[in-house]
């Protein structure tokens, strides 16, 4: 009874409150939409080397679609060249000695010549190889028709080997071809953005009610202290489940992402984050006097989270930077996400990391209500 | 006449600091007790003691027979805090509909009682206003029936009057006695001398603790003055000389 008055209360503030349901559902659909076209662009990048008297064969076999090549005078120095026309990289040749200068303000830009150089220099060493096994097969072919008869095994079968252009076929178990980071990126910032907004916005409303005194009003009647923390958990639930809705709704239809998993887990697993965020969100207001306080908690709470929720991968961390990522309840519900919308994880698969943030929420939960002691004793 | 609010050999006080001191005091049913004295006296220390806030650090607090804090019992105290603890983004109707309902006021008995509420303080036409466009005066009267609305049998009203003209200010006082002859308990803090000559008796704090109490009456004639404001001053005299004397 007391509960749903308070949850009616919290959806009528809101309601009027046209600002903050705009930021809570417009602004995660605003930050998604240009991640999404970030990376949209990423995948198509190319270098431009600029090539100083180097071997024409080699020049050619570096040619491809991410590597702009541009033939340029000798007299200048690769320096020089690469400051004033801000090519990615020069390749110069002196005798039998490659030089490559790279610019290397943009590492992947470094990366896609260093590869293409050495992809090229592969490549040529294949020909050749494949041109003198040609030559020896011949060889051995004319030796073969002057010996008659004679039965050896022909290494000219071998140079057929070496000369078969695989045909290459990829599958992929998740995913597609098109697949770019954003797919890897999505669940976790499903989850975050939910964690975000529900953490900041319960956060300063109930820190509006302690700094405005109706915090101590209602705790004036004889409603539970549980109640109150109850009332806010559903409130604020449903703002959350609205918010999960819509930006799944919007990276269905409007991304083309596919959800593997059941869409169920999904709401599960962000209605769970949400409560994590929640009580955390409340208990953080314990602390802040102002909203602006609340705010300074953003840098400390939240941001360390984005870090260990996927984002980098856990397993090219340093060993002794792992275990943090184990006390963030952003990492366990960024890896069921990620396993229920890339992987198809089932309920059972997912259950250890909906267990932890339960255990969360329930510890932050109690902290709760003995944070509320302070403004009435029973 | 039951004593409904009894408060004896009370100390109160938050970490080392030491806000009230040797405080008794009892209300009866239908009576109207006022607490005076400066800000910062502990005046609403004392109250939040009464409704169970905080632990009493010395002594005991009994509201109808019972010892505070206890949640339960918050049911039957209509309060009224110094500070207008209300939701700016609702109406005046839906603020009662809240605390109504947090007071555990069934859904029928606030359909009823919400514009009996409203009448008394005067807001009946602005009930379903928002909150932000109130004047200061008309929040301090919303939270006055707030305070009724659960039809409580003690009233306890944290300065009632502040910022509420003359006129009205009878009219309440006036309900206010209408309540008390109806046999309710009221307790309320004031620094308003003429609000305090209008309560049965006093009790008047100062520094944190109790330097004059009695009917308005009695303690005119027992210190030889003419008002309230007279008795205390000469009261506050007699603490200092008596702490100096110390």
């Amino acid at each position: 009874m007391r509960i749903l008055a308070i949850v009616k209360r919290i959806l009528m503030e809101m309601s009027r409150d046209k600002r903050t349901i705009a930021m809570m559902f417009l602004a995660p659909l605003f930050i998604l939409t240009l991640i999404y076209f970030l990376f949209q662009s990423n995948t198509d990048q190319s270098a431009t080397l600029a090539v100083q008297n180097a071997d024409t064969q080699l020049v050619k076999a570096i040619d491809q679609d991410h590597i702009k090549i541009k033939y340029v005078a000798t007299d200048k120095t690769p320096t020089h060249l690469i400051r004033n026309h801000n090519y990615a990289g020069v390749l110069n040749q002196k005798g039998d000695k490659l030089t490559l200068t790279l610019q290397n303000s943009d590492q992947s830009k470094s990366t896609i010549l260093r590869q293409g150089l050495k992809a090229a220099q592969a490549k040529l060493k294949m020909q050749a190889a494949a041109s003198t096994l040609k030559s020896q097969g011949q060889a051995l072919q004319k030796l073969q028709q002057s010996l008659g008869n004679v039965q050896i095994a022909s290494p000219g079968t071998s140079t057929a080997k070496a000369i078969t252009t695989y045909q290459q076929k990829t599958h992929y178990l998740y995913g597609s071809s098109s697949s770019t980071f954003f797919d890897t990126l999505l669940p976790v910032l499903l989850g975050f953005v939910i964690f975000f907004f529900v953490f900041l916005i319960s956060g300063i409303a109930l820190l509006r009610e302690r700094t405005t005194g109706t915090l101590n009003r209602l705790l004036a009647t004889p409603v539970k202290r549980g109640e109150i923390i109850s009332g806010y958990l559903l409130g604020y639930g449903i703002f959350a489940l609205i918010q999960t809705l819509l930006i799944v709704a919007f990276t269905m239809y409007v991304f083309k992402i596919q959800i593997l998993g059941s869409l169920w887990n999904v709401i599960l697993i962000n209605i769970l984050l949400a409560v994590v965020a929640l009580t955390l969100g409340l208990l953080i207001s314990t602390f802040a006097a102002t909203e602006f306080q609340m705010v300074q908690f953003i840098p400390l709470i939240i941001i360390p989270q984005i870090f260990f929720s996927g984002i980098f991968p856990l397993d090219q961390m340093a060993s002794w930077l792992r275990p943090v990522a184990y006390i963030m309840p952003l990492y366990y519900g960024a890896d069921a996400m990620s396993s229920v919308i890339t992987q198809n994880a089932g309920f059972m698969a997912i259950l250890p990391d909906l267990g932890i943030l339960v255990l969360f929420a329930a510890l932050f939960l109690g902290l709760n209500l003995v944070a509320m002691r302070r403004y009435r004793e029973v | 006449m039951t004593q409904t609010i009894k408060v004896h050999g009370l100390r109160q006080g938050y970490g080392k600091t030491i806000v009230l001191q040797d405080i008794n005091l009892t209300v009866a049913s239908g009576e109207i007790l006022a607490l005076i004295g400066p800000s910062g006296s502990g005046k609403t220390t004392l109250v939040s003691t009464i409704m169970g806030m905080l632990r009493p650090k010395v002594g005991d607090v009994t509201v109808l027979g019972q010892a505070m804090p206890n949640r339960q019992l918050l049911a039957k105290i209509g309060f009224m805090a110094q500070t207008d603890a209300l939701y700016n983004a609702l109406t005046g109707r839906e603020n009662l509909n809240f605390f109504g309902a947090m007071q555990g006021v069934s859904k029928q008995t606030l359909a009823q009682s919400i514009p009996a509420a409203a009448k008394v303080v005067d807001l009946t036409e602005d009930l379903d206003r928002n909150i932000g466009g109130y004047s200061g005066g008309m929040k301090r009267r919303l939270s006055l029936a707030i305070a009724l609305i659960s039809d409580p049998a003690i009233l306890i009203l944290d300065e009632p009057t502040v910022g509420i003209d003359p006129v009205l200010r009878q009219k309440i006082w006036l309900e206010l006695h209408k309540m008390a002859a109806a046999g309710k308990t009221i307790l309320l803090t004031t620094h308003v001398m003429e609000d305090a000559e209008q309560a049965d008796s006093i009790l008047m704090i100062r520094k944190g603790e109790a330097i004059a109490q009695g009917r308005p009456k009695q303690l005119i004639s027992d210190y030889q003055v003419d008002s309230i404001e007279a008795v205390f001053l000469k009261a506050g005299r007699q603490q200092d000389a008596h702490t100096r004397n110390r």
